[in-house]
């Protein structure tokens, strides 16, 4: 075996991988015009803003965004009625899947909420709960990190998803029951896993706390949630696939192949299983959380300003280099571990590659903002969504910067490593679910948001909570980081730097679940009110304007 | 994009080179891997142990793997041994490397810290032997008693005054005992080549000590010295 050969061979596969695609892409839509970029639109909708969760005060200010830096739109023709009629098909089908998977989501967000206020408070208060295994800081922490990455997260992204898909496709959403099966299954898959960890089962790999025999239902039920896709690609009405489609059916593909792989009992072995575990750690982030979100903000922003995305070829590229980057970045976990050092700086190598999709995704949705800017301050969803974007930019070019191996020596091992998770997951991966459920809730249930206040409330709470959380995160992270690379201090000294700003995490992560609290309750309400309980049939939904 | 199958094979392919990378390659380099000879396999206590270890997320706080690189530039002046290497990972399913330390690294802790009333009286009430430590008390892993009510073979943990009632005792459940039979068994302070050092030895010594016998010569004068550092308390 001889690692210099083998990266060399890898390098020169992923180059030529990289020139055949842009070779592929290069026929038809590196033109300038992009129509790619307007298949979200109905013809003579561009101009016109969508955003179902602003009032109707809030939705005439945006429109007035829009009309102000559009003059084009000053000479906007009506929407035909017979396409009106199709999406309103394409939301009515997808309505009750999408609905269970964000009523789930819900649920666990608040679990996983309670379960990470407890475990960040036990951290200055270890004496807090000493008497009930199930409640020990080691347990509540992995309750934690598994609700949220295999509840909240995957749970609220698919539901989107599914909603996207028959819009993005103009096709009423096949096999909604195989969505209800596989949401079925995952969430007893989850209720067993979490189960199983309160009670001290647990495999014992970060991310892959779940053993196998429960854990192969979320491959099963990831896989009967993806299939309508499939269905519905052959019999779509749109020539071209969105780029939220393609990275909706990307993650599709990517998470039951990384989670069947990575649960093959027997396979795996000592320090190759480290591998693996970071392999699956990272890209389960990468390639199946990352691409949801970026699929949604690539469908809402443009929706809700009535604007296509500004360089839709820009768009292309960031999938493909995401694609091909992300996948091999896990390693900079593992720096200075026991493992090969060509692996190591693979993955160095990769995560600084990561800049070029992460800049191409930041500039685009910049470009598409332009001159839209004061829609934030009407339209919660883009306040939420474009808060997401921003946070994505800013957690993955930190990321690319702690992989490097000077600032990794500091950073590594310390709390500055879990704040710059929940800038991705939370000031990401979150946010963008709040927008997107935002959005398509009033679609579903046919009815708006019953107290606007609640979302402003959700807004600045979550904002202000988690501000706190990652400012005083990141600078106990790196205090103690500093401490423990001084080899004249104790140890414990880095434990005694870290303890005020521990403090200001769960003041943060406190102030953050009373957001999901209001946000939790206003879903409920908007429930009660829609009769969605009481009355299993409906028939209308709203006009798209 | 037009073609769904493009799309959908060019994202499998990508997801093919990382597995490579991350999965294949390592499973070929690593799988013919031998124990080290020093390293003994677990015994079934201390295997329940290390459950018990892996069942309350101890690997939440805990490296398990020293080193000279990096974030563990100081880890050999801290006492916590020499650079792990992957052999030293032959018998652990699934290898609990760890990548907070919130607590110190415990590759070594068995010859740190020999004590097992130091290890059991320390997960009842860390405070109690370190001040100002954050580590949660294990409470439920022992049972407090009239000294009347306990048991023949019942072992009961000698605790710092002051930790319980004077008119108490505390017992440790067999759990408790099994984790400590595992930290205590935690000792990598033998001397180990790297894979790279042993992949040289192999290329240049080959027809001459096919017998294997000069392996550990090169490296004993640097290991031993690690081996110092290792056990220093």
């Amino acid at each position: 075996m001889n690692p210099t050969g083998l990266l060399l061979a890898t390098f020169i596969l992923s180059i030529v991988g990289l020139f055949a695609f842009i070779w592929s892409l290069r026929k038809g839509l590196f033109d300038a015009e992009s129509s790619g970029a307007r298949t979200i639109f109905s013809a003579g909708e561009i101009g016109r803003t969508e955003e179902p969760a602003a009032s109707s005060q809030q939705h005439q200010a945006l429109q007035q965004v829009t009309d102000r830096s559009d003059a084009r739109s000053s000479r906007r023709q009506e929407i035909s009625a017979a396409e009106l009629a199709v999406r309103a098909a394409a939301d009515r089908s997808s309505a009750f899947p999408a609905y269970l998977l964000f009523a789930c989501a819900v649920v666990w967000l608040i679990v996983g909420s309670a379960a990470g206020l407890v475990s960040s408070l036990k951290l200055h208060w270890p004496d807090l709960l000493t008497d009930t295994a199930w409640l020990s800081f080691g347990r509540l922490r992995a309750i934690h990190l598994n609700t949220v990455a295999y509840g909240w997260a995957p749970m609220g992204l698919l539901g989107l998803a599914m909603w996207m898909l028959p819009r993005l496709l103009k096709t009423p959403l096949l096999g909604g029951r195989l969505i209800i099966l596989g949401a079925v299954i995952w969430n007893a898959g989850l209720i067993a896993g979490l189960g199983g960890i309160a009670v001290g089962i647990n495999a014992g790999m970060e991310w892959l706390e779940i053993p196998w025999q429960i854990g192969g239902m979320f491959a099963v039920g990831g896989m009967l949630i993806g299939l309508p896709m499939a269905f519905m690609l052959p019999k779509r009405k749109v020539h071209h696939l969105y780029v939220s489609v393609w990275y909706i059916g990307a993650a599709l593909f990517w998470f039951p192949t990384l989670y069947l792989v990575a649960k093959i009992p027997g396979l795996h072995f000592g320090m190759e299983m480290a591998t693996m575990n970071w392999w699956f750690g990272h890209n389960v982030l990468g390639l199946f959380f990352t691409p949801l979100s970026i699929a949604c903000v690539y469908y809402f922003l443009p929706k809700v300003i009535g604007r296509p995305v500004q360089s839709y070829n820009l768009s292309l590229l960031g999938f493909w280099t995401l694609a091909f980057f992300y996948g091999q970045v896990g390693a900079h976990h593992l720096i200075g571990g026991p493992i090969p050092e060509w692996l190591i700086t693979l993955s160095i190598v990769q995560s600084v590659m990561m800049i070029i999709p992460v800049v191409a995704f930041s500039l685009n949705q910049h470009l598409t903002l332009q001159g839209h800017f004061g829609a934030l301050k009407h339209s919660p969803t883009l306040r939420f969504i474009f808060f997401g974007a921003v946070m994505y930019t800013i957690t993955s070019l930190q990321g690319s910067m702690e992989a490097l191996r000077s600032l990794n020596a500091v950073t590594h091992f310390t709390h500055f490593t879990v704040a710059h998770a929940h800038l991705g997951m939370y000031g990401f991966v979150s946010m963008v679910i709040f927008g997107g459920v935002y959005f398509a809730m009033p679609r579903i249930l046919d009815t708006p948001w019953p107290k606007q206040k609640l979302i402003a409330l959700h807004f600045w709470l979550v904002v202000a909570g988690f501000a706190v959380y990652i400012v005083t995160l990141s600078i106990g992270g790196l205090l103690q980081g500093l401490v423990l690379l001084d080899p004249a201090r104790q140890f414990m000294d880095s434990v005694a730097v870290t303890l005020p700003w521990l403090q200001g995490r769960s003041l943060g992560g406190a102030l953050m679940t009373l957001g999901h609290l209001c946000f939790a309750a206003h879903v409920l309400l908007i429930t009660l009110r829609s009769g969605l309980l009481t009355q299993p049939v409906r028939t209308t939904v709203h006009s798209p304007a | 994009m037009e073609n769904e199958l493009k799309l959908i094979s060019g994202a499998m392919v990508t997801l093919s080179l990382a597995t490579a990378a991350m999965v294949v390659v390592p499973f070929m380099q690593l799988k013919d891997v031998p124990a080290p000879e020093a390293l003994a396999p677990y015994t079934s206590e201390q295997l329940r142990g290390r459950q018990v270890y892996i069942a309350n997320g101890c690997i939440a706080c805990h490296t398990q793997q020293p080193s000279i690189t990096g974030a563990g530039r100081a880890d050999a002046q801290r006492g916590w041994g020499r650079a792990s290497v992957a052999a030293d990972y032959h018998y652990d399913q699934p290898p609990l490397l760890g990548t907070m330390r919130t607590g110190p690294d415990l590759f070594n802790i068995g010859a740190r810290q020999p004590s097992a009333d130091w290890h059991l009286g320390h997960l009842f009430q860390p405070r109690a032997y370190v001040p100002g430590s954050n580590m949660p008390a294990y409470r439920f892993m022992f049972e407090i008693k009239d000294p009347a009510t306990v048991g023949k073979g019942e072992r009961v943990v000698t605790l710092p005054p002051g930790t319980v009632a004077y008119d108490k005792v505390v017992v440790a459940k067999p759990e408790a005992l099994d984790l400590v039979a595992y930290l205590q068994g935690m000792n990598h302070t033998y001397p180990v080549l790297t894979l790279e050092q042993a992949e040289n030895l192999t290329r240049t010594a080959a027809p001459a000590g096919a017998d294997g016998a000069g392996k550990d010569a090169p490296n004993t004068e640097k290991a031993g010295a690690d081996n110092a550092a290792a056990t220093k308390p």
